[in-house]
């Protein structure tokens, strides 16, 4: 920090590149990890939104009333499990292997697909009980957080079949590997973000 | 523009401080400060934080004062310092050093940190403290400087209820109310309990103490004391709506017999202040004159706080407690309807406070006034009706006022 | 859903023919100024056939440097329009006293001060400050551009798509009355059915997107593009002041996207998050939305700070005073900025050490800031200090700041608030330090790189001219608030009964005519400049003897800004380079590997907007349609992997031949 300008005279240093540096990707990566702490922070929000309105029945259903522990276990381990399958494929892209690629990518697909329905069911069985979102505050932040959670679920199918075509038609290529990438990390931070919901709105929920 | 330079040349030669025994020191304090500052016009005329009537508020004042001295120590050395600066090295000027690499010094920069930081030491430390004696939830300690509150005296309670554009003054001790008036005796501590109807508004009589928030469904409290007997303004400094302008009350600081006087004054007014009439009052409607009521239904200031003023109704309290319990998974649906408060102006088809086109039932910005507004300009002068409550244009058809498809609504 | 079968509803949701307010001679009026001024500006672009260009060259364009001079555009049309705003509530406040009404009801007036909050933050400040960075960043790091470009242009044209929102609640149906961050439960669909609160929140919602992504773009760049050398403690102060900015952007958006989503889905669907009823809780939005509010001003405050820091530096000839400090300074400003919201509501009652905790944080944010501004004074110290144009706006800034950070220390002592919030007083302050501060940096910043991004400089007496205009301006207006405040005057009040207020006012709005004096000083200025264009000329690149790397190409600089990655050794690299002597290569260009244009963002944000008027008139049909569009753009967007190109090494060339003969600085 405390250079003093060299007296004149003094051998410049180079201070031009002639050769090109390659800017290298991984802009990218880093980019989607910033966007991803965004999106944390919107879940932040509505878990804190949770946290204040959760316990707000106004003199309706709590969630002791509405939860079925065992269908949520039941779509916690299939949501898990997804990110292990997407693990695999991921394992398989590296191995430049498009076909196992795609089967564990389907895999994945397909568990997330299972998750989401079962998610509608249990939303279509509250609905039918009157616990709707605009029947109390606690519903509200309730159908707020997990809804966003599952539409982030949706979100990511919706990409992955994306993904599926592009590595069918164009291969395993430097861009599709970095997407395959990108969207790894928005699967797996979207299954931290449930064991969060998992534990905060259900367990704790039920034990109440 | 001449009419206004005029005013205030005129303000600043009329001597409207009023010598306080109470607080001389500081009254002197202030002027000091003022005239130093070059703006004894500003202290000529009726700045009323800085020249209150009430211990509270003249503590906050003190405050004002004493935290502004403390950081002008650092503020007028920087700003004379840029000028001096500015000035010592202009370009033009090739006798001044320069030192184009001058960058860093170790000692500057603890100076440069250590002086904002001792300041704030200070000022902080006066802000935890005076934050809890100030603190409006705390009962008074004193009446004035050096004078505790009496053993004997017993502070006198209003509850206030903010309403779209008036406020409410209930007395439940002398079972009276009172619209855009309250009175206390001077040197009585007062104890607010405070509330709304509708949307949020703060209560805030400059003279007497700072202001805190009048919240639908929730109470707020507020300590303060009357030092000097005369008329104030109070007024509301939250955004509530059209009426939000004229929503001020006349505050009326009167010796004990006067306070007496009014009491009985407000006891002969005929009207009892029950529910059904609550319930007309609380529709919106500006520039209410005053009104008194001789009697007041009991509880009615719980059943405005619980948002079950109306018959039937289910109260926040009661709500609370069936949550504590874990909830009603049964009783949800008759509940649920015990409940709704929010969208009882929607469903009677009147206008609320900030509805716009096209649920407003007008032409965009058209000139006529919305309901429960007072007609303005030529145009509105023989509208009948407007200006009370309930009345005015017709509401917009109700499919545009309420939300889409909502799949639980009966 | 839609049993009723009316298809006019169906095909217009809420929409009539109703909603065009053409009964009202200010809005007819303003139509007409809008329509004879924009089809003037269409049909001139026609003329000159110049529709092709503008598309190729602007709109699709993903140059950081094309798209900063957008944002500025944007930022200056707004700020007309803000500004309107704010001349039409100064005239009233001034006339509506006693028993004169004014000539603005409630309910209009109520839309006016909505707007103008809406207006001057979201799309004036924020597009200003974004442009100034998205131009200024890249070029100050070395980098040819930021690290997504097409990802800039998108969110650019979401702020764009936001804007056109807003501005349509003027001619179609009615903006929010609800205040700039519109507080349950009156912004919620009990108290404010209708309209305006819509366009207020689809408005924000689309533009919000925008600055996320802006955020992420700026960040990256800065973290993974600097030129080789470059390291964290080496780049300008202007971009660690960026990335600060970018940094709390990228973590209070997101906050402001759910909270408004949350305030949506309770007017839309009928959700209980912040209703008085049903268990909601409006006290919760108040802590929500201030937690994105507050940080906010210090995303505003910050790349201002850092361009009085370059400007100081460079008008004294003289290294910046304490750099390191200067960097620690802005880091912890920002850092504190997330720890002070409460001080927004102090009068909610919170209890007295809630209350106090955040007022001690809010205090101790100054002492950073009085850290920055001794810097700015030892940097003057001992330099040779040119009064050009942006110095002369640092010298109002200096001042002018200092005391508006004085009423803001005394805003944060919470019994002292308890008399000052939601007055006049508070009304000044943040005036004082939103114009005295963001404002004066940008003008600052805009007369300090105009000829980076120009080629020639602006011209100083029509400079001057609009400085003294603002700063006279702003304290004929601001000093008669502060005391109205003290007079225990609210804020946001249409009329007063008081008539010893109207002096008052009448000053104020007097003052509000020389800041408009000062706008059209600066309109002049462009203009006068753009005339004087040849006369004001700078062939050198480097017209003020700068410090850092923007002032090493050529102004303006060519579509991949740096032929040649400078290598940097020392803070202030060009200086740096310039007093060891460079040799900038005369030979040896290479083909440069760059993005291309691409028209998808400009697509995705017109969907979006579609989408926000469709609900915001609950046109459900449009509404779906424009969603399923855009998500099908999208991924059609991401079909295309053909998505750069190499400007080949003969254009080099030819861009650098003008360098060559004009050989840049003082080397």
């Amino acid at each position: 920090m405390h250079e003093m300008t060299p007296p004149p005279g003094a051998k410049a240093p180079v201070f031009y590149e002639q050769e090109d540096h390659a800017h290298g990707d991984g802009g990218t990566l880093f980019g989607f990890w910033l966007y991803l702490m965004g999106d944390c922070l919107i879940f932040a929000v509505l878990f804190a939104t949770y946290g204040v309105l959760g316990r707000n029945y106004a003199a309706g259903p709590s969630g002791a009333d509405l939860f079925d522990l065992r269908l949520v276990a039941l779509n916690t381990s299939l949501l898990l499990l997804s990110s292990i399958t997407y693990g695999f494929a991921m394992l398989e892209m590296g191995q430049q292997n498009v076909r196992k690629t795609l089967i564990w990518l389907a895999v994945t697909g397909l568990l997330g697909a299972t998750f989401v329905s079962l998610e509608l069911y249990e939303f279509a069985h509250m609905f039918r009980e009157g616990a709707t979102p605009q029947r109390s505050a606690f519903l509200s932040s309730f159908f707020a957080l997990v809804g966003t959670h599952g539409l982030h679920v949706t979100v990511g199918i919706v990409w992955l079949v994306t993904l599926m075509v592009q590595v069918r038609r164009f291969g395993l290529i430097e861009d599709n590997q970095r997407r395959l990438m990108c969207l790894s990390m928005f699967w797996h931070f979207l299954d931290v973000v449930w064991i969060g919901v998992f534990t905060f709105v259900y367990l704790m929920g039920s034990m109440r | 523009m001449h009419h206004g330079a005029t005013a205030l040349a005129m303000h600043s030669t009329s001597p409207s401080i009023q010598p306080n025994s109470n607080r001389l020191s500081v009254g002197k304090v202030v002027r000091l400060l003022a005239v130093l500052s070059g703006s004894a016009w500003l202290a000529g005329c009726d700045l009323i934080v800085m020249n209150p009537a009430g211990d509270v508020a003249v503590q906050q004042r003190n405050l004002i004062i004493a935290s502004t001295a403390l950081m002008l120590l650092v503020i007028v050395p920087v700003i004379a310092l840029t000028f001096v600066f500015a000035w010592r090295y202009r370009a033009t000027n090739t006798d001044a050093t320069y030192d184009p690499d001058w960058h860093h010094s170790t000692q500057l920069e603890v100076v440069i940190w250590t002086v904002p930081l001792l300041i704030i030491i200070a000022l902080g430390a006066m802000t935890w403290i005076s934050t809890h004696t100030l603190d409006p939830y705390r009962p008074l300690s004193r009446i004035a400087p050096n004078q505790p509150v009496p053993a004997d005296v017993k502070p006198l309670s209003v509850e206030v209820v903010a309403l779209d554009w008036k406020w409410l003054f209930i007395y439940p001790e002398l079972g009276i109310a009172s619209v855009n008036e309250m009175a206390a005796p001077a040197n009585v501590p007062i104890t607010f309990r405070i509330t709304s109807s509708s949307v949020w508004n703060t209560f805030y009589v400059p003279a007497m103490a700072g202001m805190i928030y009048a919240m639908p469904g929730m109470q707020t409290k507020l300590h303060a004391v009357m030092n000097q007997e005369g008329d104030f303004t109070g007024i509301s400094g939250q955004y509530s709506g059209s009426g939000f302008s004229r929503m001020n009350f006349k505050f009326r600081s009167l010796n004990q017999q006067g306070f007496d006087e009014w009491v009985a004054k407000v006891r002969s007014a005929t009207g009892p202040l029950d529910r059904n009439v609550y319930t007309e009052l609380e529709k919106p409607s500006e520039a209410v004159p005053i009104q008194h009521y001789g009697t007041v239904e009991g509880g009615l200031f719980d059943a405005i706080l619980g948002l079950c003023v109306a018959p039937g109704q289910m109260c926040v309290h009661e709500m609370h407690h069936i949550d504590r319990m874990g909830g009603s998974s049964e009783g949800s649906e008759e509940n649920r309807k015990r409940l709704d408060y929010d969208n009882r102006r929607l469903e009677r088809g009147e206008e609320p406070s900030g509805a716009t086109f096209p649920a407003s039932g007008r032409a965009p910005r058209s000139p006529e006034e919305p309901q429960g507004v007072m007609p303005r300009g030529d145009d509105n002068a023989n509208r009948p009706g407007s200006g009370q409550p309930g009345a005015g244009s017709g509401p917009a058809p109700s499919q545009l006022n309420t939300q889409p498809n909502e799949p639980h609504r009966h | 859903m839609f049993s009723d079968s009316n298809l006019l509803q169906f095909i217009f949701g809420r929409l009539t023919i109703d909603a065009i307010p053409y009964h009202d001679p200010i809005l007819v009026g303003t139509f007409l100024v809008v329509a004879v001024i924009g089809t003037a500006i269409l049909a001139a672009i026609t003329w000159y056939g110049k529709w092709g260009y503008l598309w190729r060259e602007w709109f699709t364009s993903v140059d950081h440097k094309k798209i900063g001079i957008m944002y500025i555009v944007l930022a200056i049309v707004m700020l007309l329009r803000g500004f309107a705003d704010a001349i039409m509530m100064i005239t009233q406040k001034a006339l509506a006293v006693g028993a004169s009404e004014g000539y603005l009801p409630p309910h209009h007036y109520d839309q006016i001060f909505t707007a103008h909050g809406t207006i001057m933050i979201f799309f004036m400040a924020m597009p200003f400050v974004t442009g100034i960075m998205n131009y200024i960043m890249p070029l100050q790091i070395g980098a040819r551009d930021v690290a997504f470009p097409f990802l800039n242009n998108f969110s650019f044209w979401m702020t764009v798509g936001g804007a056109i929102l807003i501005m349509m609640s003027l001619f179609v149906g009615e903006f929010s009355r609800a205040t700039w961050l519109a507080y349950p439960p009156l912004s919620g669909s009990a108290y404010s059915p209708g309209v305006g609160v819509d366009y207020y929140i689809w408005g924000l919602q689309i533009a919000g997107v925008g600055t996320t992504l802006s955020g992420i773009n700026l960040i990256a760049t800065i973290v993974k593009m600097r030129a080789p050398g470059m390291t964290m403690m080496k780049i300008p102060i202007f971009c660690w002041t960026t990335l600060c900015s970018n940094a709390l952007i990228v973590t209070i958006f997101p906050v402001l996207t759910a909270t408004l989503t949350l305030l949506a889905l309770d007017r839309y669907v009928g959700t209980r998050f912040f209703t008085n009823d049903f268990g909601g809780n409006s006290m919760l939005y108040m802590n929500l939305i201030w937690i994105w509010g507050h940080p906010e001003v210090y995303v505003l405050i910050l790349p201002a700070f850092g361009i009085f820091s370059e400007v100081v530096s460079t008008f004294c000839g003289k290294r910046l005073f304490g750099y390191t400090s200067m960097v620690y300074a802005t880091a912890v400003i920002a850092v504190i900025s997330w720890l002070v919201w409460l001080h927004h509501f102090f009068t909610m009652g919170s209890g007295a050490s809630v209350n106090a905790f955040f007022g001690i944080t809010t205090m101790i944010i100054s002492i950073p800031t009085g850290a920055k501004v001794f810097n700015w004074l030892f940097t003057m110290y001992r330099g040779r200090i040119r009064f050009e144009t942006p110095m002369i706006w640092v010298m109002g800034f200096i001042p002018t700041f200092v005391l508006g950070g004085l009423t803001g220390v005394l805003l944060a002592v919470p019994p002292a608030d308890f008399v000052l919030h939601n007055s006049l007083f508070l009304v000044a302050h943040f005036h004082n330090v939103i114009i005295g501060g963001v404002v004066f940096g940008l003008f600052s910043g805009v007369n300090y790189w105009f000829p980076k991004a120009f080629g020639f400089k602006l011209d100083p007496f029509w400079g001057k001219v609009s400085f003294w205009c603002w700063l006279a301006g702003f304290w004929v207006v601001f000093t008669p608030i502060y005391a109205l405040g003290l007079m225990g005057v609210t804020r946001r009040t249409q009329h007063f009964e008081d008539p010893s207020l109207q002096p008052y006012l009448l000053v104020a709005a007097f003052g509000a005519f020389i800041i408009l004096a000062g706008i059209l000083a600066l309109l002049v200025q462009l203009a006068v400049s753009y005339f004087k264009r040849a006369q004001l000329r700078d062939t050198t690149g480097d017209p003020w003897h700068g410090r850092t790397l923007e002032w090493s190409t050529t102004s303006p600089p060519p579509p991949y800004n740096f032929a040649f990655t400078p290598v940097v050794h020392d803070l202030d690299a060009w200086w740096d380079m310039k007093n060891r002597g460079h040799d900038h290569p005369l030979e040896g260009f290479k083909p440069i590997h760059m993005p291309k244009n691409t028209s998808t963002g400009v697509f995705l944000a017109v969907l979006s907007t579609a989408l926000g008027f469709a609900l915001v008139w609950y046109i459900w049909w449009l509404a779906a349609l424009s969603f399923v569009g855009l998500i099908a753009v999208a991924i059609h967007h991401t079909f295309n992997y053909n998505r750069d190109y190499y400007i080949p090494a003969e254009d080099v060339v030819r861009f650098e031949s003008h360098r060559m003969a004009q050989p840049a600085g003082g080397a």
